[in-house]
């Protein structure tokens, strides 16, 4: 099940709105395609990023990903235990798998992203 | 002559197996209008008898090492490899296998990559090396892709210490990405630290340095990591593996990339290939390096073993986003070299260092004693020095070679005036060395 | 059975090779080099007995799979036999023992093997100069993308772009990229084959060229190469052949009369010089008239007074190695070459050909076969049945250990889910192709009726299954003392 709070990317990032801020994250269903994550390249603090721009990359054994901002903004903060615990991200997608706080530099590019419905329309297809 | 395995009777049956009634059938994807009309105009077939004297033939148009004294240096160098280094590269379980993926089968591949790697950490001072790339040249050109990479920047400084030859193979591999190299000029044979100085800014990505340089003097090298590293750029160095028995290595210069010619560990000249590269770097930049790493774990039930890690660096898996295009690399060079220096260990790569030091200087005081040879530089030298001679290193070359003794390059071949260098490995003896002495005095004399 | 690192075997004071004794004074090193230039402590090698390291190298050996073994299927990776002659003959001191700085006089000999082996190397593929260079596959891509730069540029403009196909060896946007070039994906057709309506969207000015395998990494043959030839070169744009898969052309066809300008080689591949555990290659890269002037320094002239290396090229792509490139893997294939002649190189690609056939024919009932055609040298599996009843195609990989083989090339091309791809090449006797589909025919039962025998192999091999996510964490790559 998706969680309903979330705002979704076509790359399978999402995004929890709280005032002008964002916490981003990758899906349920992005960690178990990955599977076995080893290591998180985290942008830096106070670093610009642009929606649909990569800003950092996820590691699997086997695979590699970019991570894609679903909003434009200002890194306010990365999740600490992704250092040593990147597999918190398998375990905890949604939760403490997050990967980075930003400041939303425009609110209006939220509409670009895909709702909780959409998304799992989403994955239907790729199933496909 | 075809190493064709199936009979004529059995590949009738797999035709007939496969459901066709001839060849042709299986390729008539292929239109008509590309295919070959008539044979291949090819020599015709040799049998084993015939191959062997063609080129017991061709082979002996060349006048090899073994039979002339061998100054030679440049890059390769005429050290002797062990009877057991040659002994085990030998082995048909290294030399046709493929590159080890299926890590359970190939364990004997895997573990003598981590110990090369092991090897040439401890050599190098550094804290992490790679598989092997294909020689110094390409070695040098992709530590300068990775410290772009790492820095963004686009600009690399480059001493003129460094080999000619590594310089243009740098060149020829930064021009599709369109970085800058600058030449950093020499000051009396050695990098000139004030023109440095005044071309470091925070433009640069990384400072390559040669050491001992292509001239074969030993750079003065101080607290050149500190220098590099103010203004956020890398320090790349290249190195001389023979030359680290005894001198100060890269990673206590504060490097943060070191990389260099592997040849002299175990490997035949060749007529200039196949060689090794040997690519290390320091520990944080690891994930940033080019080429295949050999990772220890453990397997299902507990026991120590080792697979091919952070692949996902690789091109195979991360595509235009690689680290580097490198597949194939030199592993059983590699393994060459991980043999020579477990033969030779820690007192051995000491005192093989120790030697070619000692000849060195031998050849090069008796130069400069004969009238008109000066010796160039002061500077202090390993193994090579520069012979500036008082006419034409081309025809001293030359008339050195008809007597069997090589010495080179000539640096006009790279346009570095008049002069050649002379390099001493261990297996040249003082008398070797007294035979090019009366070569050159014998020439003197003549002109 | 695992085999002790070389560093736990060292022991105080013991050395494994006697050098030179010095006929010359001794002498410190302190008294030739100023002290701030030497290190503090020898560096930390171990120190063992000759014995110790030949017991201890080849003790390991036992422990590797290799082709004089048995079958190693691993497609696009052409692992045949490497004939015995060749390493003896590679290894005369004539060839082995010569310094790349010795006066050409000296040298006539390898120069003019060189310049006959890019002699056959031309006739082969069609091409009118080859260079032999690259020290492997990736090198020649990245050597043979910056002539097309440079060629594009000598016409005014580099140009931007390099369509690759979705089915493609990663090296090829590896590559790419290197060279400065955008790499753009053309999706393959149904049939497995370059889509011809979407190349043509696809190809405008800003495409310098289109890098395309022949055969494919599904081991079809590119059909429609005249029409894919004729939409590149209309949009002035050259067309580039990976030779990876060259083993299914010897004598059958030829990339320059296919309308390819350029192609490179694998020698470690096709002319049986052997992979070394990965290395040495030799990747020699050939080309059409047109792009001859780029081609890297120093090419190899015959003059009337012999052989002489040329550096004076103005328009050269520069210098790609530090010195010629992979001699003593030339010397290999020049011999293999030799030995064969036309008509065994054309018995090669037949061999390989239909060995490729009669695998597929014996194993597309029980393994899905996603583009069912006659294929050339190899062709591509998927494990999709199997990974219904819970059983990946690495398992089978792993199973496939314990009957003896080796497995084949997995989880490539991309576009094959759970994809098998398997090349015998020509070298195999018919009782090892028999032995392997049996084996692929017991592994298909199995993972009906036992998969988890499957899902746990390997149960044979010297360790079994490895933890590649422990090696990745830990990142142990190295001994520490």
């Amino acid at each position: 099940m998706v969680p309903d709070d979330l705002k979704f990317t076509k790359r399978h990032e999402w995004i929890r709105v709280d005032g002008d801020k964002g916490t981003v994250g990758i899906s349920d269903y992005a960690q178990g395609e990955l599977s076995d994550i080893v290591f998180v390249e985290l942008p830096q603090v106070g670093a610009r990023v642009k929606q649909m721009k990569p800003f950092g990359t996820i590691e699997a054994v086997k695979a590699v990903t970019d991570l894609y901002a679903p909003v434009s903004g200002e890194i306010l903060e990365t999740n600490p235990e992704l250092k040593d615990k990147p597999e918190t991200i398998n375990s905890d997608p949604y939760g403490d798998g997050w990967i980075i706080k930003l400041r939303i530099e425009d609110p209006c590019e939220l509409e670009n992203l895909l709702s909780p419905a959409d998304y799992e329309k989403l994955l239907e297809e790729e199933e496909h | 002559m075809c190493w064709i395995p199936i009979s004529a009777k059995e590949k009738k049956e797999m035709l007939s197996s496969i459901g066709v009634e001839s060849f042709a059938e299986l390729i008539s994807s292929i239109p008509p209008q590309i295919r070959i009309k008539r044979p291949l105009d090819l020599p015709t077939p040799l049998s084993e008898v015939e191959i062997s004297a063609h080129m017991r033939e061709l082979s002996e148009e060349n006048q090899d090492l073994g039979h002339n004294i061998s100054f030679l240096g440049g890059g390769s160098y005429d050290h002797w490899v062990p009877a057991a280094v040659s002994s085990i590269i030998e082995r048909n379980e290294y030399y046709t296998a493929y590159t080890p993926y299926q890590a359970e089968v190939s364990q004997g591949t895997l573990q003598t990559i981590y110990e090369y790697q092991s090897l040439i950490c401890e050599l190098t001072g550094m804290d992490v090396a790679n598989a092997s790339m294909y020689d110094g040249a390409s070695a040098t050109a992709e530590a300068a892709l990775m410290s772009y990479s790492i820095t963004g920047r686009d600009t690399i400084l480059a001493s003129d210490g460094l080999n000619p030859a590594y310089y243009q193979v740098l060149m020829t591999y930064v021009q599709g990405l369109g970085l800058r190299v600058r030449r950093i000029p020499l000051s009396a044979g050695r990098t000139d630290w004030n023109r440095l100085e005044e071309m470091l800014d925070e433009g640069v990505a990384s400072v390559i340095i040669q050491n001992p340089n292509f001239l074969g003097a030993v750079e003065d090298l101080g607290q050149i990591g500190e220098l590099v590293h103010k203004v956020g750029a890398l320090l790349v160095m290249v190195v001389d593996p023979i030359s680290l028995g005894l001198l100060k290595p890269p990673g206590k210069y504060g490097a943060d990339i070191a990389v260099g010619e592997g040849q002299a560990l175990g490997n035949p000249t060749s007529f200039g290939g196949p060689y090794l590269g040997f690519f290390t770097c320091r520990r944080e930049f690891l994930r940033r390096m080019p080429g295949r790493l050999v990772g220890a774990t453990t397997d299902s039930q507990g026991r120590r073993g080792y697979v091919l890690t952070l692949q996902t660096r690789e091109q195979h898996i991360r595509r235009e986003k690689a680290t580097s295009n490198i597949c194939t690399n030199q592993a059983l060079n590699a393994l060459a070299a991980t043999v020579y220096l477990t033969l030779l260990g820690r007192e051995g790569m000491r005192d093989l260092a120790l030697i070619c030091l000692q000849k060195s200087h031998y050849a090069q005081e008796r130069i400069a004693e004969i009238d008109g040879f000066k010796s160039v530089y002061s500077s202090p030298f390993f193994k090579e020095f520069v012979v500036n001679p008082p006419f034409s290193s081309e025809r001293i070359i030359e008339s050195l070679a008809q007597k069997g003794i090589f010495v080179g390059p000539d640096l006009g071949r790279f346009g570095m005036g008049n002069g050649f260098l002379v390099a001493t490995t261990e297996k040249r003896s003082k008398e070797e060395i007294d035979i090019l002495i009366e070569g050159l005095e014998e020439r003197v004399r003549g002109h | 059975m695992t085999e002790k690192l070389i560093f736990e075997l060292s022991g105080e004071g013991k050395r494994g090779y006697t050098l030179p004794k010095s006929d010359l004074p001794t002498q410190f090193p302190e008294e030739l080099l100023p002290p701030e230039v030497l290190r503090e402590y020898p560096p930390e090698l171990p120190e063992v007995s000759e014995v110790e390291v030949v017991r201890h190298f080849v003790n390991l050996s036992g422990l590797n799979y290799h082709i004089d073994k048995g079958l190693y299927p691993l497609g696009s990776c052409t692992m045949k036999y490497n004939p015995k002659i060749g390493e003896r003959l590679a290894i005369l001191p004539g060839f082995s023992d010569l310094h790349p700085y010795q006066p050409e006089c000296t040298v006539q000999g390898a120069l003019k093997l060189m310049y006959n082996l890019e002699g056959m190397l031309c006739q082969i593929t069609g091409m009118d100069r080859i260079t032999l260079q690259p020290a492997a596959g990736a090198q020649g891509e990245l050597i043979g993308l910056l002539m097309i730069r440079a060629y594009h540029t000598k016409r005014g403009n580099p140009r931007e772009k390099v369509i690759i196909p979705d089915s493609a060896h990663g090296t090829n946007p590896a590559s790419t990229y290197l060279a400065g070039y955008q790499a753009v994906e053309v999706r393959s057709n149904s049939q497995g084959l370059v889509d011809l309506d979407e190349l043509k969207k696809l190809v405008d000015e800003d495409v310098s060229a289109l890098m395309l395998t022949n055969p494919n990494t599904l081991g079809l043959f590119e059909s429609q190469i005249m029409e894919i030839a004729d939409i590149v070169h209309q949009a002035g744009a050259l067309l580039y052949m990976d030779g990876a898969n060259m083993n299914a052309l010897l004598g059958i066809t030829r990339p320059g009369d296919m309308g390819f300008d350029l192609v490179h080689l694998n020698l470690h591949k096709t002319f049986s010089t052997p992979h070394g555990g990965g290395g040495p290659g030799s990747g020699p890269v050939g080309v059409k008239e047109e792009l001859v002037e780029f081609l890297p320094l120093p090419t190899i002239e015959k003059g009337e007074d012999g052989y002489k290396f040329n550096y004076d090229r103005s328009h050269s792509i520069g210098k790609v190695q530090g010195f010629y490139g992979n001699f003593g893997v030339m010397v290999k294939a020049y011999i293999y070459l030799r030995m064969l002649g036309a008509q065994g190189l054309r018995k090669v690609s037949e061999g390989a050909i239909t060995n490729a056939n009669y695998l597929m024919k014996n194993l597309k009932d029980l393994y899905y076969l996603p583009y069912d055609r006659f294929c050339q040298h190899e062709f591509v599996l998927s494990g999709s049945r199997q990974k219904a009843k819970g059983v990946r195609t690495l398992d089978i990989a792993k199973r496939l250990l314990d009957y003896g083989f080796h497995p084949p090339t997995v989880y490539f091309p991309l576009i094959v889910p759970e994809a098998l791809m398997i090349e015998p090449t020509e070298t195999e006797p018919k009782e090892a192709l028999d032995g392997f589909i049996a084996a692929m025919r017991r592994i298909a039962q199995e993972s009906e009726e036992n998969p988890d025998l499957v899902r746990s192999a390997p149960h044979t091999t010297p360790v079994s299954r490895l933890d590649e996510r422990k090696a990745t964490k830990d990142l142990d790559v190295r001994w520490k003392g």
